[in-house]
This record gives C-alpha cells, structure tokens and sequence, in this order.
C-alpha cells in the first residue's frame, strides 16, 4: 500500500495546481491544430482523404499525454529526487524505494492520461472525431502514459545535471514527436526510418488514436498495443534497480 | 533495560573510501545517546544505517531485537528521523507537510490532521499552520521537520545534527523539546559536533574519528576519566614563550595540549598552575583559566590526529 500513499502524497499536490496544469497543457495542442491544421492545412492534399486538420487532431491527444508522463518523470522527479530530496523524506517512513518509483510512475501515467483526455475532448468539439470507438483512447492513454513515465524516470535515474535533461527532450523526444506520424504519414518516410519506428512508443498511439477517433479500428491495432507494452515491459526493472542504487548506498 | 539498538563491529566502505571500521555500541530504551565527532567521523553513515538509507554490509546491526540488512517499513513504523538537511515538502503548507507524512505511515487523513496540529502546538508553530514551508526560518523549519519525526509516536528517535545552523536562542528550544521528549520516554540518538548539545542532552555518548569509536560513557564519566578538573589556556604565539615552558608544566604536573595558537594547560589546581606560568614570565593577558568541558575530552582524544598536539 505504500505506493497508494506516495501516490496521495502527489495528488495533494496536484489539487493545488490542477487549473494550471490543464491550461498550458491544452493550450499547446491547440496552438499546433490552428497554426498547422488551420494555417498550413490550407496549403496540403488531403492524406488518405482525410483533410490535414482531421490528420493531425488525433495524434495531438498521443503529444499531450506523452509530453504530460515525460515531464512529470524528468523535471517533475528530478527535483523531488535532487533538490526537494522528497525521496529521502519518504523513505525515512515506510515506504520503499519500488513503492517511491511507482508513486512516480503512477501519477505521470495519471496526468498523462487526465490531459490527453481533456485533449481529446477539445478535439471532438472541433468536429474531429467520427466514431465511438474514441472512447477506447482513455485506455490507451493508461499504456502510452505508463511507457513514457517509464522512460523519462529511467533517464531521470541516469544523470546528475538537471540540464541533461534537455537531452533527452530533444534527442529523444522531439524526433518522436517529429517521425511518429503526427504531421505526415510515416510512409513518406524512408523505410530504414519506418522500421525505427516501430521503437517508436509515439508512433504506435498515434496510429492508435487516428483509427480510434476515425472509427478504422482493426485488429492489426493490436499489434501496436503489444509493441506499446513490450516497450514498456522491458524498461521497467531499470528505474527500480536505478532508483535503489541511487537512494540506498 | 530493554536494548533499542545494538551494533555489533559495524563497518561500511564506500568505493576504497572505508567510512566505518568496525564499530559497537548498545543504546538502550528511553535513554539519549549521542553520536559526537568531526564531519565525516561516520556518525551520519551509522545513523543512515539505522534509519534504512544504507545497507548493513560489515558486522551487525540489531534494532529493536530484530536483525537487519536494510531497515524495513515495519521497522520504519516505530522510528521518527530527524534528517541532516531539512527535507521539507516545498510543494505542501506546513500542516500539509505533517498530514501527508502521517498518510505515509498509513493515518488516516483526519488523524494525520489531529495529530499534525496538536504537534504544531507542541512545537510553537500553531500559527503557521498554512504558511508555505518556504517562508518559515531555519530555526522554525528545523522544528517542523522535528514534529513530522513524532508524527508516527516513534519509540525511537533519530536526530542528525538537529541544531546545525540554527541560532542560540532556536537551539535552546530545540533542546527543550527534546528533552521533554526524553521525559516521555522516548528513545533519542543524537549526533552533534557541538559539545554543549551532546553534554546538555544525553545521557551516554561515544566519540567517533575516522570511523572508529574512540571512547564511551556519560559526559561526566569522560570528562573524569580523560580529562584534569581545569585548563587554562595560553594563547600566545609559541615563538615568544619561554623554551623550557613546557618541561616547567609538566614537571609540576600539568599537562599541555598544543592548539593553533597556543597552549592548553591542564591541571588539577588552576590556582597554583596560574601562579606558576606568572613566574615564569607569561603576561597574564594571555591566559585565560576554565573549568574543563566535554570539548576537552574531544580535543584530547581526537587532536593529537587532527589539529592539535597532546603531550604530557
């Protein structure tokens, strides 16, 4: 139960800034969908005839969520790890240094899932999604959240320079973001590249969320769930182990 | 008397660096024990040991009768750790900060609350109970950091260096609720590397340099067995006091610490050896005589290692 307790530890804290979060955190995909779907669309074909607008909308609901579980578990976790030393303060009472990791984990995969819904809110508004079978995004939401919390706490649990960071938002982050398929089909890009993304989580939950919200689910979906979770399956013991060296000498 | 904690040949190496060499010791329920020594003597590695930071790699460790390697949560449940460095939750208010951590130890959010805000009474704080953390003092962040320790109503209590950096008026206070603690029964360790909070608050210390024990009892008990009643203190640069000083002093049976700026003269009559050091020619300017402190003992067993010189 200790990871319930950090976890209450982190909702208390976010009770008291949850406004704010939503905002920026809804205020940026909107920004992306007016300037390229309204602005650039006006200039791009339609893919697969979907106008560029329609394209784009659902992978923005995958961006939010990833950027929401990734900054959580690298800025978020640096600072309680190196700064507010909230790990320490735990782990004077019971609570454990798994029972820390997954409080983590637990609370970005939270907000991931929390703000990529409110986008996916915002996105039905604007008349971008077409079937019922949306509703399975939240679920996946759940697994994106928990691969990217994943992720950034590994790398978190690596350096020792909070500017490091940046390293890993622009290295490894931001090419997913760019390659994933959010803003053209992957197709378009050489097939050495598509293979890479299949290691791509983002790559897969946009594929996801674009059939979820056109209603095109098929069972191929499935695969990209499989490689979401064995993603996230994999890296999993490292921030456990990483954490442990960390906090116990 | 029941034995909270004992240590058996304790040691621990970080890399080559070895920062704990085999030490024991017994601390027993309801008394205060201390931990007095430099930075980096071992006593925060003997503490983080105890409170579930380090592993237990070299010797043993019991604490409350039960063998450990790492320290686990139900251990945990009877300990309130008092950390070196304020671990505060900035992100939290003050009565926030006590009902989160109670919610940690598994209270429920009403008593977390009750017993947060009877602590914040006891600890001076009432009033700040929704003042950001970070607008509070050292001195009254230190007392919180103490009232989230007792949060749990620990059996034993564990406080690194507890007054470091705070004021005298602060420390005192924090001296008050600790030994009001101790009257309640609780079980304190203490490290320090002041003199006075060792001598004021407890009733056993050992004296740890370079990862070793170098000495036990209570600070009488030391004082008596290592150390003359008085010391007057020469603090004159040695070049201008006479050759033969220090056979004069020993000869009539004082004995000389060499400090940086001068000498301590040990004795057992300060009267006598006063008179004696104006016949052979110091300015009583530069002599000035006390009864000896626990800060004694320590210059005397650790100096002759570190910055002074013993002889006798």
């Amino acid at each position: 139960m200790g990871i319930m307790r950090v976890l209450a530890r982190h909702l208390r804290v976010f009770y008291r800034t949850w406004q704010h979060n939503v905002m920026f955190n809804v205020v940026e995909p909107l920004l992306y969908l007016s300037a390229l779907g309204f602005g650039l669309g006006a200039f791009v074909q339609k893919i697969d005839g979907m106008s560029y607008l329609q394209f784009i909308a659902p992978g923005m609901i995958a961006m939010t969520s990833m950027y929401a579980a990734t900054f959580e578990c690298s800025y978020g976790s640096f600072v309680r790890l190196h700064f507010q030393k909230t790990f320490h303060a735990m782990l004077a009472a019971p609570i454990t240094t798994n029972d820390v990791v997954f409080g983590e984990l637990l609370y970005g995969t939270l907000k991931s899932v929390l703000f990529g819904t409110v986008i996916l809110v915002v996105v039905t508004i604007l008349g971008q999604v077409h079937s019922l079978q949306a509703l399975a995004i939240p679920l996946l939401l759940v697994l994106n959240g928990v691969v990217f919390a994943v992720m950034a706490i590994t790398y978190t649990a690596l350096i020792d320079n909070i500017e490091f960071l940046n390293y890993y938002i622009t290295l490894i982050i931001l090419p997913f973001f760019l390659f994933g398929g959010l803003y053209f089909p992957v197709n378009a890009l050489p097939a050495w590249v598509q293979l890479f993304n299949w290691l791509n989580p983002l790559y897969h939950s946009v594929e996801i969320c674009r059939a979820l919200a056109l209603g095109h689910a098929s069972a191929f979906l499935w695969w990209h769930v499989i490689a979401l979770a064995a993603i996230g399956a994999i890296i999993l013991p490292f921030p456990l182990r990483l954490m442990r060296r960390r906090l116990i000498t | 008397m029941r034995e909270v904690v004992v240590a058996d040949n304790l040691g621990k190496c970080y890399g080559d660096f070895r920062a704990l060499k085999g030490i024991s010791f017994t601390i027993h329920e309801g008394e205060c024990f201390g931990f007095l020594g430099h930075n980096g003597a071992g006593k925060s590695t003997t503490m983080r040991m105890i409170y579930g930071l380090s592993t237990v790699d070299e010797g043993r460790l019991q604490i409350f009768g039960q063998q450990i390697r790492l320290t686990s949560p139900e251990i945990k449940k009877l300990m309130g750790i008092v950390p070196q460095e304020d671990n505060l939750d900035p992100d939290l208010k003050v009565l926030e900060n006590l009902e989160v951590y109670g919610g940690l130890f598994g209270l429920s959010r009403s008593e977390a609350r009750t017993r947060g805000l009877r602590l914040l009474k006891l600890m001076g704080l009432e009033d700040k109970c929704f003042a950001p953390v970070e607008s509070l003092s050292g001195g009254l962040k230190r007392r919180l950091v103490i009232a989230r320790a007792l949060i749990n109503d620990p059996k034993l209590v564990i406080l690194d260096e507890p007054t470091t950096g705070l004021d005298p008026q602060a420390r005192h206070l924090v001296w008050q609720k600790l030994r009001a603690l101790k009257n309640d029964g609780v079980t304190l360790v203490l490290t320090t590397h002041y003199m006075e909070e060792a001598t004021q608050l407890c009733d056993r210390l050992v004296i740890m340099h370079e990862g070793n024990i170098l000495a036990e009892g209570s600070p009488r008990e030391l004082m008596n067995r290592f150390i003359r009643p008085f010391v007057i203190e020469v603090l004159a640069p040695p070049d201008s006091l006479p050759s033969d000083l220090s056979a004069r002093i020993i000869q009539a049976g004082g004995e000389i610490l060499q400090v940086i700026d001068g000498l301590f003269v040990y004795t057992d009559d300060n009267e006598i050896m006063w008179h004696k050091l104006l016949e052979w020619g110091i300015s009583k300017n530069h002599c000035f005589a006390r009864p000896t402190t626990l800060e004694d003992v320590f210059l005397k067993l650790t100096g002759d290692k570190g910055d002074g010189q013993w002889g006798s």
